[in-house]
């Protein structure tokens, strides 16, 4: 377990020590979303009965952030050690896959949960978050986070320059997670879109984390929880293959 | 006793590149070992196969009797690599950077041990300097002190003092040696064949993926056909009668070439009988390079 521990400690510490960067400037980002949004729509739309635009939009800024965070961590620290040549220092090591698997992972998660508690906290300054199913909270950050950290690795091990991992993220990260409803709620969509919607994942991330805050939303939390828990699972198990396999790290 | 380092039948294709075809090695516990070969003879690739960073195309590797692969645990808790390439992690400081190696090791309190390699690798004073800051030959001192940590029983060295000043590798190797006294077993790889030929007691040579040469440094010295006298004349003519052994010329001596130094006498003889005086004479040792440059010119072609 030590080397797993070291390992985790060392991608918590690779981002702590950029704060700035890897927390402050997302926190600032999304919350520049919040103040634009909020201004122009609060008057004018109301998703659901009795809870004000900026409130409904809060939680899914939340977990997009979280979401971009957790994916960030994981792909870039990979990506940086491969280009580097520093993950020879890990490769080296009698490490097993499933303890670099896990500190990746949990690392990933973790900054994630704090960036998302960081805009969580100010947008509380801007709005009323109720507190309606606090574990579904808990449950969808942790869930989510994990699917998206995954991808991460995967994303880290699979690309070979930085503009493939520039490609994942631009082409694959930020369409999903911004045609998932942060902005708005589904069923304000046509129905062609609305169907679609359906097959993004991160739409129920969403949509299951916001129950948690306003007791509201699309589709039921619980199937919300199966779609989420479903990637988790499809996404570890894959990511921990590749890394059993050695694909793109031991040649 | 099972042997530090075993290779069996260790081939690897890249593609259509073989860059070893079949290498057969055993290097015993306790031995101070040289892998020669030019670039691209398959040097790395063998090192990487030993440390589990290539996958063999065929063929089995193991370290202290741990296979690299099924038991890679095992062997990798063995084994200390000093990469080639100049790698660190610019987050980090250079006690940092060995605490995390240590801990990828299952090493919780080795701190007893990073301030003994910092102090033998003259590295005390940088300890909590990061390592973007390091000159390159102390991030390659960083890069053996990280290969150290886990006190691992077999230490190989993939071009150590590529780069490196005289100084920091004469301390290099003043430390290496040590290891190899208190009974660690070393396997080099380098370009300087004087580095090798003073060092190690082995050496095999690779070429193409395939070892060429096997034997004790003395044994292939030995074995060396060429003896070679330097004669400095007066007048600086060469008589004809000599000519067949002449093999270079430097700075006004001649290089001559002999079977053996039996033949010395009569050689000297017939300088005489030329009329012409001998105003210097040295005789030239066998060295590694040249039994390196004939092995790689001569057999074992591919």
């Amino acid at each position: 377990m030590t080397g797993f521990f070291t390992l985790f400690r060392k991608e918590v510490l690779r981002f702590w020590k950029v704060l700035m960067q890897t927390v402050a400037a997302p926190i600032l980002t999304t919350l520049l979303y919040l103040l634009i949004f909020s201004h122009v729509l609060e008057a004018h739309v109301e998703v659901y009965p009795g809870v004000a635009y900026t409130a409904f939009l809060v939680p899914g800024l939340v977990m997009m952030a979280m979401l971009q965070n957790a994916f960030a961590n994981s792909s870039s620290s990979l990506i940086q050690s491969k280009i580097s040549g520093n993950i020879v220092f890990f490769l080296l090591a009698p490490l097993s896959y499933l303890e670099f698997f896990l500190a990746y992972l949990l690392a990933a998660i973790v900054r994630g949960l704090i960036v998302g508690l960081g805009v969580a906290l100010s947008g509380l300054l801007f709005a009323d978050l109720g507190l309606a199913h606090p574990l579904w909270i808990v449950f969808f950050a942790l869930a989510a986070s994990a699917v998206f950290a995954c991808v991460g690795i995967i994303a880290g091990i699979w690309a070979e320059k930085f503009d493939q991992l520039a490609g994942v993220q631009n082409f694959v990260i930020v369409p999903l997670t911004f045609l998932s409803g942060v902005f708005y709620s589904i069923h304000s969509l046509p129905a062609f879109w609305q169907a679609v919607s359906h097959y993004n994942p991160v739409f129920y991330m969403i949509d299951g984390f916001r129950y948690g805050f306003h007791g509201v939303a699309d589709v039921d939390p619980w199937r919300s929880a199966a779609v989420v828990l479903a990637c988790a699972f499809i996404l570890s198990g894959l990511t921990l293959q590749m890394l059993r396999s050695g694909y793109k790290l031991r040649h | 006793m099972p042997a530090a380092i075993r290779l069996q039948g260790l081939t690897k294709r890249f593609g259509r590149l073989e860059a070893l075809r079949g290498v057969n090695l055993e290097i015993a516990e306790g031995e101070f070992f040289a892998l020669l070969g030019p670039n691209g003879a398959g040097k790395t690739t063998l090192i990487s196969i030993l440390a589990g960073l290539v996958r063999a195309t065929a063929g089995e590797a193991s370290v202290m009797g741990h296979d690299v692969v099924r038991d890679y645990r095992e062997a990798r808790r063995r084994l200390g690599v000093v990469p080639q390439e100049l790698v660190f992690d610019p987050f980090f400081t250079v006690r940092e950077t060995l605490e995390f190696q240590s801990g990828y090791f299952g090493l919780k309190h080795n701190d007893d041990w990073i301030d003994a390699l910092l102090h033998h690798l003259n590295l005390t004073d940088k300890a909590d300097t990061n390592m973007r800051r390091l000159s390159g030959g102390m991030k390659r001192r960083v890069l053996v002190a990280q290969a150290l940590v886990h006190k691992p029983p077999v230490i190989v060295l993939d071009e150590p003092t590529a780069g490196v000043d005289v100084e920091l590798r004469q301390t290099l190797w003043q430390f290496i040696r040590e290891l190899n006294r208190q009974g660690h077993t070393i396997l080099l790889t380098t370009h300087y064949l004087e580095e090798a030929e003073e060092l190690c007691e082995r050496v095999a040579m690779l070429k193409a993926g395939r070892i060429v040469a096997l034997d004790r440094t003395a044994n292939l010295l030995r074995a060396d056909a060429q003896r070679r006298v330097e004669l400095r004349l007066k007048p600086a003519r060469l008589p004809d009668a000599l000519k067949p052994h002449l093999v270079g010329e430097q700075a006004g001596a001649f290089l001559l070439s002999l079977h053996d130094f039996g033949e010395l006498e009569g050689l000297l003889a017939k300088v005489r009988e030329a009329g012409v005086t001998i105003e210097g004479f040295c005789v030239r040792e066998p060295d590694l390079e040249q039994v390196f440059l004939r092995i790689m010119q001569g057999e074992g072609q591919a």
